[in-house]
This record gives C-alpha cells, sequence and structure tokens, in this order.
C-alpha cells in the first residue's frame, strides 16, 4: 500500500497521473510533463516534495554531531537559516543519502532527507548518535508537508498567495531559508531556478496549495522535476550516486570539506585513500535519438556510463550526465550505445540550463 | 481515452486500420501515448523490410522512457509517417490520426484475429 502525502487527494482530483515514487503514490504529471517544464522555466511551478522527510536535530553536541556525520562541513554556516547541501557517507565512502541541512543555531538544524532513503537516514542517524555519544535528539517530521514552488515568478507569486510572506522571506540570499509563523521559507530548489522550498503543517498544505494556484503558480509533478534538475545539473539519488559511489567520483567534489585536517567525517579516510577514479560531465546527442540512464559511453580514454538521461525541454535537445573516465574534456566527440546503435555525442560541462537560459 | 470502434487492436497498445486496397496503417492507441507522456522521438521502420508478426520494429521515446512499437502481423512495410517523426507530439494531440507506419499483410485474414475495440478496452481495464 503506497504511502500519501496530505496533499494526495488534491492531485489526484486535478487529474494527475499518479505513480509510486520510492514507495509514496506520486503526481508523475498533471497532463503534458513539458508543458510543466516550461512552467517552471519561463513563470512560476508548484511540486508536492512532502514525500521527502524533514528532521530536526536538537542539543549541545548538535554541531559536533554533523561535522562527523556528512561530508560537508556545518562549521562554516554561521547565518540563521542558511543552508548546506552534503553527502552522508557510509565506511567505504559511498552515499548513504545526499541531503540538505539547515542552520537554526549550533544546537538546533533543519535536515531534509530524500523519501527512498528516509527511514536508511534515520536508523542511520540513531546508530551514529550511539556509537558516539553525542548529546542530540533527532526528531522526525511527518507532521510536515514541503511545497517547492520554483520559477522567476515563484517569489513573487508565494507572497501574494500567502499573507506575511513577503516580510519574511523577501531578505532572503539564495541558499538561506526563515521561520514565518507555522511555515519554514527555504529560498533553495531542485530546478536551477529561483524559488522556495516551503514546509508547513500538513493540515495546511492542501489550503496553501490552492492559494498558490490561484495567484497563478502551475502545479507540476515529478517528471517535470526530473527533467528540470538533469537541465540544472542536479544529481538525482539512486541515479547519479548510490552507495556504491563516491562523491569524488559522482560531480559531488565540492560538496566534500577537507580544509579542517582535524575533523573526521564518516567515510572520509575511504575518500583519501581512493581519491578520484572518474569524473561527470554533461552529454549532447548530436545524432537523433533519446539518451537515457545507464548507456554505455565510448570515449578516447575508455569506457564511461550515462547515470541520467532525458530529452531537456529547454534545449529540445537530448542530454544527459555521464560518469566518464579522467582526461576526457568538454568539447570532445564521445559515442553513446543506445538500443544497440553507437550514437555521436558532445561532451559538455553537466549543467545545461540555469535561470532560463542554456549553457550549451 | 478513446477507442474507436473501426480500428483493429493489439495487447502492445498498436492500432490497425485496414485500408480498401487491403494495406494496413498503423499507429499506437490513445491509452498508450497517455501512459507514455510527452513523445518526443520516433524511429521508423523504411519501407520495404519485411517484419514478422510481433516483431520489433519500431522505438518511440516519449520524455519518460523508450518503447518498442511491435509488427502486429506479418507482411512488408510499404511506408512511414514522416510528419509523425518532425512533430512527435502529434501522437499526444491525436493517437488516432498519428499513424506510423504501413504494411502489406503477409496473410490478409491474419487482421481478424487481433482484438476489437471492446476486447482491447477490457485487455487494458
Amino acid at each position: 500500500m503506497p504511502q500519501h502525502t496530505p496533499l494526495h487527494a488534491t492531485h489526484v482530483a486535478a487529474g494527475a497521473r499518479m505513480v509510486d515514487f520510492a514507495g509514496w503514490d506520486m503526481p508523475v504529471n498533471y497532463g503534458s510533463q513539458i508543458e510543466e517544464h516550461h512552467a517552471v522555466r519561463r513563470d512560476a511551478g508548484m511540486f508536492d516534495v512532502s514525500h521527502m522527510l524533514a528532521l530536526d536535530l536538537d542539543g549541545v553536541d548538535a554541531k559536533a554531531f554533523l561535522r562527523g556525520l556528512i561530508a560537508n562541513d556545518v562549521a562554516k554556516l554561521v547565518e540563521p537559516g542558511k543552508a548546506l547541501y552534503s553527502c552522508m557517507l557510509n565506511a567505504d565512502g559511498g552515499v548513504i543519502d545526499d541531503l540538505i541541512v539547515y542552520y537554526l543555531s549550533d544546537t538546533s538544524y533543519r535536515i531534509v532527507v530524500n523519501a527512498g532513503t528516509a527511514d536508511k537516514d534515520v536508523a542511520w542517524m540513531q546508530e551514529r548518535l550511539a556509537a558516539t555519544g553525542n548529546r542530540a535528539t533527532l526528531t522526525v517530521r511527518r507532521d510536515l508537508a514541503m511545497i517547492a514552488v520554483q520559477g522567476p515568478n515563484a517569489r513573487a507569486k508565494t507572497w501574494a498567495a500567502i499573507p506575511g510572506s513577503e516580510a519574511a522571506s523577501s531578505s532572503l540570499k539564495p541558499f538561506q531559508a526563515a521561520a514565518c509563523g507555522e511555515f519554514f521559507i527555504a529560498r533553495t530548489g531542485y530546478t536551477g531556478e529561483d524559488g522556495f522550498e516551503l514546509t508547513l503543517p500538513n493540515e495546511l498544505a492542501a489550503s496553501i496549495w490552492a492559494a498558490l494556484a490561484a495567484a497563478g503558480v502551475a502545479p507540476c509533478g515529478l517528471g517535470a522535476r526530473d527533467t528540470l534538475r538533469l537541465e540544472a545539473g542536479m544529481a538525482l539519488y539512486g541515479n547519479d550516486m548510490d552507495e556504491t559511489v563516491s562523491p569524488l567520483d559522482a560531480g559531488l567534489a565540492w560538496t566534500v570539506d577537507f580544509k579542517d585536517p582535524s575533523r573526521d567525517f564518516f567515510g572520509k579516510a575511504a575518500l583519501v585513500a581512493k581519491g578520484a577514479l572518474r569524473q561527470v560531465l554533461g552529454l549532447v546527442l548530436e545524432d537523433k535519438g533519446v539518451l537515457r540512464s545507464h548507456q554505455k559511453v565510448f570515449t578516447a580514454q575508455g569506457e564511461g556510463e550515462t547515470t541520467s538521461g532525458s530529452f531537456s525541454p529547454s534545449l529540445e535537445k537530448s542530454i544527459a550526465v555521464a560518469r566518464l573516465p579522467l582526461g576526457v574534456a568538454p568539447g570532445d566527440s564521445v559515442e553513446v550505445d543506445i538500443r544497440g546503435k553507437r550514437l555521436k555525442a558532445r561532451v559538455v560541462k553537466a549543467s545545461f540550463v540555469r535561470n532560463g537560459q542554456g549553457l550549451i | 481515452m478513446t477507442t474507436p470502434t473501426d480500428l483493429r487492436y493489439t495487447t502492445s497498445h498498436e492500432w490497425i486500420r485496414t485500408e480498401a486496397d487491403g494495406t494496413l496503417t498503423i499507429g499506437v492507441t490513445d491509452h498508450a501515448q497517455e501512459a507514455l507522456g510527452d513523445v518526443v522521438f520516433l524511429e521508423l521502420p523504411e519501407a520495404g523490410r519485411a517484419v514478422t508478426a510481433g516483431e520489433a520494429v519500431a522505438v518511440i521515446e516519449s520524455v519518460k522512457a523508450a518503447s518498442d512499437i511491435y509488427a502486429p502481423v506479418a507482411g512488408e512495410i510499404i511506408a512511414n509517417n514522416p510528419d509523425a517523426v518532425d512533430a512527435p507530439e502529434t501522437v499526444n494531440a491525436d493517437a488516432y490520426a498519428a499513424w506510423l507506419f504501413k504494411i502489406k499483410p503477409a496473410n490478409p485474414a491474419d487482421v481478424s484475429a487481433l482484438l476489437d475495440a471492446a476486447g482491447y478496452e477490457a485487455a487494458i481495464a
């Protein structure tokens, strides 16, 4: 029996096509996925991301605990509400999950983790709390819904829809959040556009969704969310990395902080020992067809593999991110095995569209 | 979702129309296009190719996924639809107008073994 978010009935009533995603019955689209994609690039769209899990970590050792738990360093967070993206690693340096940590104070953090890994993440964090003896309490917040409002007009339309939200959030910089009554408003997202991720009590989700729709924010499904994040070059857990892949091999070296030599985060020794063996770059298909995940890539330096691929609605070309041998560089010409045929692709940086503009 | 009663169907979601000259025009059903989502690419068989019943002869790719399209009966491909290749979204707009390819069947009687509209609707129910 799949789980339902507080907006499930709203999606069904709107005629959304529902699919199972990580054990949750979620909207993949409400009609045309491509139109939803364009709504976010050109105006404003919203996604129910309540299947993701919010966690609160509170206690005198909260900061020390996170410094040991995740590969990025929360010590760099000093402004209240500031967000940090990081991987949480296993002993081999593989990625247990990627997550966002919001700094509230040195003794209080909000963490958001993926739906499919949520149970595993909580169990792992509890295990590490016990093992380290750090004094902090992890609270699972399934009482909270999450709505991502994304696009060039997302902030203005959110302000129009939610009284009081403008005063609370107009001064937020990218990757910063603030509390606003029962709402937590973060200027973050997973689309490459400006916007907010709103966390709010479950019982308010349907009325806020309706208010946003009335303000002209288009409901969007997980299909558009995937093409948007792919164009933005943002990694998807399970596709682009998992427990067998190091962040250094998944294009996520920028999220691993080695600066403080005295900080020993879980998985660090394995990362240091192995180093980077692969790199992540983008591909643009030059022949006709559509790139998909897990297609073989042939380069002058050896074989690689696409980890996510699709048709890019913004560029009207097929694009992919690929894990490739070191030495391959943007501008190289490679071949991809698509259904038994070798088709030509061009190597680019793994970021295709940002703020409505094509980068390739 | 619609299922025209003057067509035949397969459980793999092709529709088949028998033309006056006995040739068959083939596309994918409305149910199929709805399940696939936005169609962005079609790879269709060339005229002159001999095909067997159930052979994968074409590929339809939506934003979400790639799917094979199968020859409903044995025969020879006699045409494909370049308009559909140029504008794959027409499959979403009207799945029964956006035909994909035509077959001259090896045995015209094979068509009567395919599903009728009621049979197809029962198969996808």
